[in-house]
């Protein structure tokens, strides 16, 4: 780990008696109290209000008891170590998880107060107001231009091609992509660099022009050229969307986000704001991990 | 030091040891490949070189003066005299001009032996549908008698046994240095059904039969293989029942293909009463056998569309139906169509199942409809060279390159197909 940003410290920079653990570490779960979050987990003006969610696969419970909001217009990012349940969290938003047969999600999640896990509402409508960003970048094999209107060919949202065409050139300029791709609008999407892709992924994720936009992992299939140019693209959209982010670059989360969410073992242990949680974390398991002492 | 250049030594002669465990197995490789090849060379070689006759024909030009006091035969408008006329009689007269020598009657008979046995109806027919070229001299083509062609084209060949007398050998000769009796390609072969007189036996009626019978399974086994593909792969909960059925649609693709067959006769023709010997019954007896292939290798090329596109789809906000239409189906259709392909290639061989519902009959007439009794082409197959004849030796091994053309040509269609669609993600 390096020390691109202050905030975060290297074990290199770190007095000697603090990387020699002082004390016996205490097993995590003996230190962690179910449901409890330290730090400011709530929010003056919640775009998501999630209460005492819980998900399962089969009988494992993946996670345990969280309730968190979502600001609007912030940028929320998720730590935490491998396996920690942030994805999943990060997935029961825009309903991703109904497609494994084996998960269940119990609790109230709402977004504007529209249950999201309503059964009689349709997933389809959730899905256009909250778009979503993978970890690799999956376009289409399709051509750009069939990428980005994808989305507002299914909702149905353009129904003239000179319409279809302003909102694909609209979202590509969003992404930062227009004016490498104009010319090739034709060409088959799977050509492009991975960044490109990448970006190409988030313009057709608001060519729906949804409210949020879930980001799991954007930059981990990315060199840091790329990722500078998404992670300068994420500040540009927080202005119009509510966007969380699930990130293992403390760095990124440090640079992008608003608020820092940490997770452990299906816990959500705390959430502050970023330069808190980077420079004073309230909660021992937070700075192990800030301090790179495990994850 | 020394510890290190020992170690280094050792490893150098293990290193030896592998690249020689290397080069056998390699070689192991290279002798399955080479036995592999050389006994589909001897298997094209075998059938070519056994074949290749049977897409020549004798035949013997003659003119033959159609003198009606010759045939018994004053109006050949009437059905009666028709039948009753001798129209041997001007073919023997045509050869004799080649031929003086021949005088007596069974010197006669003998020469007349040498045409084929549909040479008179031949006359028979081109009297009745012009009636106004009786007494005149018409330059006609007969199909030489199957001895004759066996005598052309394998007097060398010791393992047919030639069955023309001296004489007529004689006379053979003699007719081919005039340029009487000539070889041609073997147009019969391509225009016409089968006869039970292997000059004049065609595979015609078998390629359409098994056009007709390729046509009713692929109508039935593509989009009914290709539903379930979809259904068990995308919508299908995860259950005992989804898994008994998959398991059996795996045991069926193993099932012996003469089982379809008894099912076939059982169900289609026995319960339902539909007719014997016809291509829709033929069709749905091979759809029923090519679908668990089909299913297989489609659910299999759903499985490899990769769940990020998925993830993509539902991500802006596609509902499974769109997904699976949008996406899913056109990427795995390379794979779907390459399956469904080489299923319908094995329907296309496949006997035992069409023995059963009454497709091995003697059927002469190209079939003209669904409906109409017809054979298959590796059924023709199997009938010829079950024959007795000699002829039909040679006729047997060309039906087997007709049939392998077809093979290929299926097996290339299906690589042509999966290079055009295959996409890269």
């Amino acid at each position: 780990m390096n020390t691109v940003n202050p905030t975060v410290t290297s074990e290199a920079d770190m007095p000697e008696e603090m990387i020699a653990p002082v004390q016996e570490e205490k097993p995590a779960e003996t230190i962690i109290e179910e449901g409890t979050t330290v730090g400011r987990p709530f929010s003056a003006d919640p775009k998501f209000k999630l209460r005492n969610v819980e998900v399962f696969y089969g009988e494992d419970r993946a996670i345990k008891n969280i309730s968190l909001d979502i600001g609007r217009n912030e940028v929320i990012a998720f730590i935490g170590p491998s396996g920690c349940g942030k994805s999943t969290f990060l997935r029961c938003l825009n309903r991703m998880n109904d497609s494994i047969d084996i998960c269940r999600v119990k609790g109230q999640l709402t977004i504007d107060d529209y249950d999201i896990y309503d059964s009689k509402r349709d997933v389809v409508e959730l899905r256009a107001r909250v778009g979503m960003v993978f970890q690799k970048p999956n376009p289409f094999p399709k051509s750009i231009y069939d990428n980005v209107a994808y989305g507002p060919r299914i909702h149905g949202l353009a129904n003239r091609k000179s319409d279809l065409d302003e909102i694909v050139e609209n979202s590509l300029r969003k992404a930062g992509l227009w004016d490498e791709v104009k010319d090739r609008l034709d060409a088959i999407a799977t050509g492009m660099s991975g960044g490109q892709q990448q970006r190409l992924c988030i313009a057709r994720a608001i060519a729906v022009s949804p409210e949020v936009i879930l980001m799991d992992e954007p930059c981990s299939a990315l060199d840091p050229i790329a990722t500078a140019k998404v992670e300068e693209l994420i500040a540009e959209m927080s202005k119009s969307y509510t966007i969380v982010i699930v990130t293992h670059s403390m760095q990124q989360a440090a640079r992008v986000s608003n608020r820092t969410a940490y997770f452990h073992l299906g816990h959500l242990v705390e959430v502050n704001e970023t330069n808190k949680v980077f420079t004073s974390p309230e909660h021992e398991l937070t700075e192990s991990y800030i301090t790179g002492r495990f994850g | 030091m020394t510890d290190q250049r020992s170690q280094a030594e050792i490893v150098r002669q293990s290193l030896k040891r592998r690249y020689r465990k290397e080069r056998r197995f390699r070689m192991y490789g290279m002798l399955a490949i080479f036995i592999a090849l050389a006994s589909l060379a001897i298997l094209f070689a075998d059938i070519i070189s056994k074949g290749h006759t049977g897409f020549v024909k004798t035949t013997i030009t003659l003119d033959v003066a159609l003198d009606s006091e010759m045939m018994y035969l004053e109006d050949p408008t009437d059905e009666d005299q028709l039948s009753m006329a001798d129209f041997v009689a001007p073919i023997i007269a045509a050869l004799q001009e080649h031929v003086p020598e021949a005088e007596s009657a069974a010197e006669k008979r003998e020469l007349g032996r040498l045409i084929g046995t549909y040479g008179a109806n031949q006359i028979r027919d081109l009297l009745k549908s012009s009636p106004d070229l009786l007494n005149t001299t018409q330059t006609m083509e007969f199909l030489a008698h199957d001895r004759v062609s066996v005598y052309v084209k394998h007097a060398d060949n010791p393992s047919y046994t030639i069955k023309l007398s001296e004489q007529q050998q004689r006379w053979v000769d003699e007719l081919l240095e005039k340029g009487v009796i000539d070889t041609s390609f073997n147009d019969v072969l391509f225009s016409r059904g089968d006869s039970r007189e292997p000059s004049n036996a065609g595979i015609l009626g078998a390629i359409v039969g098994s056009l007709l019978t390729m046509l009713v399974t692929l109508a039935i086994a593509f989009p009914v293989g290709i539903a379930a593909a979809v259904y068990l792969e995308e919508f299908a909960p995860q259950n005992r029942i989804t898994d008994f059925i998959e398991v059996n649609i795996n045991n069926l693709a193993a099932v012996p293909s003469i089982i379809f067959g008894l099912l076939g006769l059982a169900v289609f023709i026995g319960l339902f009463g539909m007719p014997r010997s016809v291509p829709v019954v033929g069709g749905l007896v091979l759809a029923l056998m090519t679908l668990p292939t089909i299913i297989i290798s489609s659910r299999a090329a759903i499985k490899s569309v990769p769940p990020s596109i998925r993830e993509a789809a539902e991500g802006v906000g596609a509902s499974k139906m769109q997904v699976v239409l949008h996406h899913v189906i056109p990427l795995a259709m390379p794979g779907m169509l390459t399956g469904s392909i080489i299923g319908m290639a094995q329907a296309l061989g496949e006997t035992a199942p069409l023995l059963l519902i009454g497709m091995v009959a003697f059927i002469v007439d190209v079939p003209g409809g669904f409906l109409d009794s017809a054979t298959v082409l590796p059924v023709q197959i199997y009938l010829w060279a079950s024959s007795s004849e000699q002829g039909f030796v040679e006729l047997a091994s060309a039906g087997i390159m007709v049939l392998l053309t077809f093979m290929i040509t299926m097996n290339a269609l299906a690589i042509w197909l999966r290079k055009r669609l295959e996409r890269r993600w």
